[in-house]
């Protein structure tokens, strides 16, 4: 039900040219559509109820990005609920932190939009390869190190950076989680952005020597893995399910097109050269959608089976990315030049499509990880 | 959806593996398991055992003899089946003729036929294929001509599998040229003593005998043999084909071969290390169990919608129309890639071929590991599946004609 919502407020008051131009501007997205999908409720269903909202699992973040996905939103509901905010109400202890637990109820209502500062350029993904160091200090913590290409930096109210306060990259063991408030200029903090090609902003973040207070700490240091895991995990789920919902629209335009463009004096769709390629993209999709629903049954049974829990987040995301890049790549070329045009609505989609191959690891990697934890069982 | 089995299902699969461990013949499961070719009787007393139980013909309604099991219930049967190694059920009579008799058939051929499809007193093929209409189903051409009672048959059948066990076969035959060919096909069923009726086997490329032509000479078939109306073939044809396609997606047999495919890659080695070890055929491995795990889903996806639509259409959710197109292609793809890795694996010992090693009884040495000798033979054997049922280009016009209105 919420999907029908949100769908059809993007039908009638976000309109892709909005969406455009939101996307191409700063911040990278419409505060007041962030606001007005807030009150729609879009927020508090990616959260727990447990944690103030009234979704948060597996199908809930399925459904609400199956729409992100076709409507094609740009507003940095994956940066800010899903990641930081998840970050948040998982690594935080309730009982003593309670400034951070403000943070999370801003979060979850909309108020507030925060991202999580994670990845680094040499981790290849892997999300233990964390170089940005957090050394203890009388009274509190100092964090160097830079984070790469975070989603919605620039317009945050906080971060939620991770740093290794012990051991090497690859350790699990030893990642913190500190919150940094981003209400105006900090000490250390340097932000490099840029806007990117799928829509969105996005921003290189240099820490040198960056003081924070002990309260700064979110939950216990050196104990980040679990409540990260977890929540990257959660990310994995909802860039899949976005990756279905736009490849369902890109379907929905390549058939339409192959029914009204006529060439040879007919529509081009008559032709079996067409019709086979475009009968493998949806039965593909329907693979795809396979995979989305099977990780989304996997994040919302029950977590005793962690390592089968992620195998299918990271099966989704490889399938997503191979069926996704097949999709992407094929729309293009049966639309002919028209796929190729700005104005015309399929690029914009396909973009997307292919950039979530490059957030949260690439096909590639999830295969290997898929691999790997096979192997471990 | 809710992918996890509730109790009740749990308990189901309990008391089918239970059933299976205790009625089917480890003999007989280790043959299946080792390739080995199956008799008649084989076949036939695997039916009996089922029927015994009642669980012959899952998928007819109950007031014939089903089970009144939901698409999820069979699903666990079959995928439990598969895992014991059961030999597979013989689809034409059961799975191909009965859902057109139901569906279309009268109620003295319902009453005639269908019991002694379950108690294994006929054993059916398919009379579709033609040596000129193959993926053109529609143009052939075996002619049936009213005389009085009786239709006379002249024409040929081919690729007709197991067609040198049947004593009936159902054939699609011209009975008019008028309009469209689609309009002048009926649905006839033919008893194969007849005098008139000749098979013969045609070997395939790796040296089975599965397929036979079937050739007819003034065939006299009763008039009552016709099923539904004269010139209304078509529709029975194509409604048969989507129960064969569903079947032939055959995910239970992919997971089999997928275990099966494990296990030869942890024993093979290469440069002192598993071939499971290898990143690259790790890599070729992981694709194809993470496309069967999808297409299994997406396969319980489409039989649990077909069934919430389905409603009452005589208890027959196993109808998926065209969405059965693509449950064929994908399985099929699935299982041939599956096929190719086992194949690859054996390296060198993909090679020897002894015919003897697949009769009933052997248990003489093979040349290279147990495993071995199946499957190249499989490997080649599946190369049919994407090419029969409709071939899967077929499948694709299908879809984009059926589903995507091209």
């Amino acid at each position: 039900m919420l999907a029908d919502t949100l769908t059809r407020f993007v039908a009638q008051d976000y309109p892709l040219d909005a969406r455009l131009a939101a996307g191409a501007g700063v911040p990278g997205y419409a505060p007041e559509k962030w606001r007005a999908l807030a009150d729609l409720g879009v927020h508090g269903a990616l959260f727990d109820p447990r944690d103030g909202g009234y979704g948060g699992a597996g199908f809930d973040l399925m459904v609400v990005f199956e729409a992100v996905g076709r409507g094609l939103i740009v507003e940095p509901l994956l940066a800010s609920a899903v990641l930081a905010g998840g970050a948040l109400a998982q690594a935080a202890d309730p009982k003593t932190k309670s400034g951070q637990k403000e943070h999370l109820a801003g979060l979850v209502s909309g108020e507030k939009q925060a991202t999580l500062a994670h990845f680094e350029a040499n981790d290849g993904w892997d999300p233990t390869h964390i170089e940005t160091t957090a050394r203890k200090t009388d009274g509190g913590w100092v964090l160097n190190g830079k984070k790469s290409v975070v989603r919605a930096a620039e317009s945050a109210d906080f971060l939620i950076c991770s740093a290794r306060s012990s051991g090497v990259p690859g350790d699990k063991d030893g990642l913190s989680l500190f919150l940094l408030e981003m209400d105006g200029p900090k000490d250390g903090v340097t932000l490099q952005s840029s806007q990117t090609i799928d829509g969105g902003r996005v921003s290189d973040i240099t820490l040198g020597d960056v003081t924070l207070p002990e309260t700064a700490l979110i939950g216990r240091a050196g104990q980040a893995w679990a409540p990260l895991q977890s929540v990257l995990g959660r990310g994995v789920m909802c860039l899949s399910a976005e990756a279905v919902g736009l490849m369902d629209v890109i379907r929905d335009m390549t058939l339409e097109y192959l029914r009204t463009r006529k060439q040879f004096g007919q529509p081009i769709g008559r032709f079996q050269a067409l019709q086979h390629r475009m009968a493998t993209l949806v039965l593909e999709i329907e693979q795809a959608r396979a995979a989305v629903i099977n990780a989304a049954a996997a994040l919302s049974g029950d977590t005793t089976d962690g390592i089968a829990t992620a195998r299918a987040l990271s099966a989704a995301k490889y399938t997503v990315a191979e069926v996704g890049t097949l999709v992407a790549e094929e729309a293009v070329q049966m639309h002919g030049g028209m796929g190729m045009t700005w104005e015309y609505p399929l690029g914009h989609y396909v973009k997307r499509l292919i950039m979530i191959g490059h957030e949260m690891g690439d096909g590639d990697y999830h295969l290997s990880r898929y691999i790997r934890l096979g192997e471990a069982t | 959806m809710d992918l996890s089995l509730s109790p009740d299902e749990r308990a189901f699969q309990t008391e089918v593996s239970d059933w299976l461990r205790h009625n089917l013949d480890p003999a007989l499961a280790d043959k299946v398991r080792r390739g080995q070719r199956l008799t008649k009787a084989d076949m036939e007393g695997w039916h009996r055992t089922l029927n015994g139980r009642g669980w012959l013909a899952p998928h007819w309604p109950k007031e014939y003899g089903g089970t009144g099991w939901s698409p999820i219930q069979r699903h666990i049967f079959e995928e439990e089946c598969c895992r014991a190694y059961a030999p597979r059920v013989v689809p034409f009579g059961l799975s191909m003729l009965a859902p057109v008799l139901i569906k279309y058939g009268s109620e003295a051929q319902k009453k005639t036929w269908l019991p002694r499809i379950l108690d294994g007193s006929d054993w059916w093929c398919q009379g579709y294929s033609e040596p000129g209409a193959g993926s053109d189903l529609a143009s052939l051409k075996m002619r049936a001509v009213r005389e009085g009672d009786h239709y006379i048959l002249n024409g040929q059948k081919t690729w007709t599998t197991l067609g040198q066990y049947a004593n009936m076969i159902f054939c699609l035959v011209r009975t008019s040229n008028e309009g469209k060919p689609q309009q002048g096909i009926s649905f006839l069923m033919v008893d194969m003593t007849t005098p008139g009726v000749e098979v013969r086997p045609i070997l395939l490329l790796e040296g089975t005998h599965e397929v036979n032509d079937v050739f007819f000479t003034d065939v006299r078939v009763p008039v009552e043999n016709l099923v539904g109306e004269e010139n209304k073939g078509w529709t029975y044809a194509k409604y048969l084909l989507t129960y064969e396609r569903t079947n032939i997606a055959g995910i239970g047999f992919s997971m089999v071969a997928l275990e099966e495919l494990k296990q030869i890659a942890a024993d093979q080695h290469r440069a002192g290390r598993p071939l499971a070890q290898d990143p690259l055929f790790a890599a070729r491995m992981a694709r194809a169990e993470i496309a069967l795990n999808n297409a299994r889903i997406a396969n319980l996806h489409i039989l649990w919608n077909a069934a919430q639509g389905a409603g009452n259409d005589s208890g027959n959710g196993a109808s998926v129309g065209v969405e059965s197109s693509m449950l064929k292609i994908k399985g099929t793809e699935i299982r041939q890639q599956i096929d190719a890795l086992k194949r690859q694996a054996l390296g060198a010992y993909a090679a020897p071929f002894q015919p003897e090693a697949f009769e009933p009884g052997y248990n003489g040495p093979t040349l290279g590991p147990d495993y071995a000798a199946p499957v190249a033979r499989q490997y080649f054997n599946n190369r049919k599946i994407s090419i029969f049922g409709g071939s899967n280009e077929i499948q694709k016009n299908i879809i984009s004609k059926m589903m995507l209105g091209l």
